[in-house]
C-alpha cells in the first residue's frame, strides 16, 4: 500500500472525545502512525504476520495500523475505559476482521512510598507472547506519573521477542538508550520529530508546547 | 477478545497467590461470536509453543469447545489441527460476562468484548 492512502485510511480514526490531561491523553496523527508502522513494516519487516502489542492503546490509531499492514494479531492495552469505548468504535468502522483485541489495565501500579512500579502481576503471563510492541507512551510529565515513559518501554520489551517502536522525549535519549541495554535490547533513533502537546504543563500559558521528540526502535541483542 | 489473549490473562489481586487457581481464569455467563479470520498456518506454529496448552484445554472444555489433549508431534503438517486451532484461539471471541479467579473469587467484567482488568487500591 502506498503510504498516502495509508495516512488517508488513518484519517478515520476518531481521536480522543474528551481527553484526560493526567492520563497524557494526546493522539498519534495519522500521519505520524502512518509513518510508524509504514517503517516497521516495509524497512524492517516487523508487523506483516505478527502478532503485536499497543501499550496505552487510546482511540487505538497504532493497533489499527499495524492491522492494516497485516499484523496476525493485535492487543491493545489502556486504563481508560472511555479510550478504549472509542478505540471499539474505530476497530468496528476499520472492520479489522477480529484481530484487535482491547484490555483494560493499567501498566503501572503505586507502590507504598508514592512511586510508580510496574504492573508486573499483569504481565507476568503476557512476558514473550509478542512478536512486535508499538507505543506512544504517556511521557510522564503529570504530577505522580514520574517515570512512566519508562516502565512502559519496559513492560513492552517484556512482552516482545523483536522489536518495540516507542516514542520519547528527546531529552531521555541517553536515559533510554542505557535503560534498553540493561533489559538486552539496542536502541535506534529512527527519526526525531517535534510534538506539539496540548496543556502538558499547567504553569505555561500557552495552550500547547513544543516538544522534541525520538521516534526509537529497540530490539533484542542477538545471542 | 479472543481466546488467544484470555490464555495471557491471570488474577493479580494482591493476596491471591496459589498460581494453579490464578490461571486460567474461569468464563462466567459469557456470550461467544465467532469471527471469522484469515488463515495463517506459520503465525498459528509461531504462536503455539507461547500458548500454556493445559490453560486453553481447560478453558475450551468450560466452554463446550473440542480441543484435542495435546498438541501433534508435528502441528505444521497437521492442516485439521491448525484449522481447530485457528478457529478456537482466533475466531472465537468473547463478548459480554466476566472472568472468575478460582483462588480468591475476584470477578474481572467484560463489556463489549473488553476485559476490565483494573484492580481497586485495596486489592493491589
Ligand atoms: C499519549 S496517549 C497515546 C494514545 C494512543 N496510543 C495513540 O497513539 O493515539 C497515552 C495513552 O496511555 C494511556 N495510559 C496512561 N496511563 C496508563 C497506565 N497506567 N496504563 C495503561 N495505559 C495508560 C492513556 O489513557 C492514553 O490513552
Ligand atoms: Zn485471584
Amino acid at each position: 500500500m502506498k503510504l498516502k492512502l495509508f495516512e488517508e485510511y488513518l484519517g478515520d480514526v476518531i481521536a480522543f472525545k474528551e481527553p484526560k490531561i493526567q492520563l497524557e491523553q494526546y493522539p498519534t496523527s495519522a500521519h505520524l502512525a502512518s509513518r510508524i508502522l509504514y517503517t516497521a513494516e516495509n524497512t524492517y519487516g516487523d508487523i506483516d504476520g505478527k502478532a503485536v502489542v499497543d501499550l496505552g492503546c487510546g482511540c487505538g490509531m497504532l493497533s489499527i495500523a499495524a492491522c492494516i499492514m497485516g499484523a496476525s494479531s493485535v492487543v491493545g492495552i489502556d486504563i481508560d475505559h472511555a479510550a478504549l469505548e472509542t478505540a471499539q468504535e474505530n476497530i468496528d468502522e476499520f472492520d479489522t476482521g477480529g484481530t484487535v483485541d482491547l484490555i483494560q489495565a493499567s501498566i503501572c501500579i503505586e507502590t507504598s512510598d508514592g512511586l510508580l512500579a510496574l504492573n508486573e502481576d499483569l504481565t507476568f503471563r503476557m512476558s514473550k507472547k509478542f512478536d512486535t510492541a508499538i507505543l506512544n507512551p504517556p511521557f510522564g510529565t503529570k504530577p505522580g506519573n514520574k517515570g512512566i515513559d519508562t516502565l512502559f518501554l519496559q513492560a513492552a520489551c517484556a512482552m516482545t521477542r523483536n522489536a518495540v517502536y516507542s516514542l520519547h522525549k528527546t531529552s531521555t535519549r541517553d536515559y533510554i538508550v542505557r535503560k534498553a541495554k540493561s533489559w538486552g535490547f539496542e536502541c535506534d533513533v529512527l527519526a526525531e520529530l517535534k510534538f506539539d502537546i496540548p496543556m502538558m504543563y499547567k504553569f505555561h500559558k500557552k495552550k500547547s508546547v513544543d516538544v522534541g521528540v525520538d521516534l526509537v526502535r529497540l530490539y533484542r541483542k542477538s545471542g | 477478545m479472543r481466546l488467544i489473549t484470555h490464555n495471557m490473562l491471570k488474577c493479580h489481586v494482591k493476596n491471591c497467590t496459589d498460581p494453579d487457581k490464578q490461571f486460567p481464569l474461569r468464563f462466567k455467563d459469557v456470550q461467544l461470536e465467532q469471527i471469522e479470520a484469515d488463515r495463517n498456518d506459520e503465525f498459528l506454529v509461531r504462536m503455539l509453543p507461547r500458548i500454556d496448552w493445559a490453560a486453553l484445554l481447560k478453558t475450551a472444555k468450560e466452554l463446550n469447545i473440542e480441543l484435542p489433549d495435546k498438541v501433534p508431534e508435528s502441528p505444521a503438517d497437521d492442516g485439521e489441527f491448525l484449522s481447530t486451532l485457528h478457529t478456537v484461539i482466533l475466531e472465537t471471541h468473547v463478548k459480554d460476562g466476566s472472568m472468575v479467579c478460582d483462588g480468591c473469587g475476584h470477578e474481572y467484567k467484560i463489556t463489549n468484548g473488553i476485559p476490565n482488568m483494573l484492580l481497586a487500591e485495596h486489592e493491589i
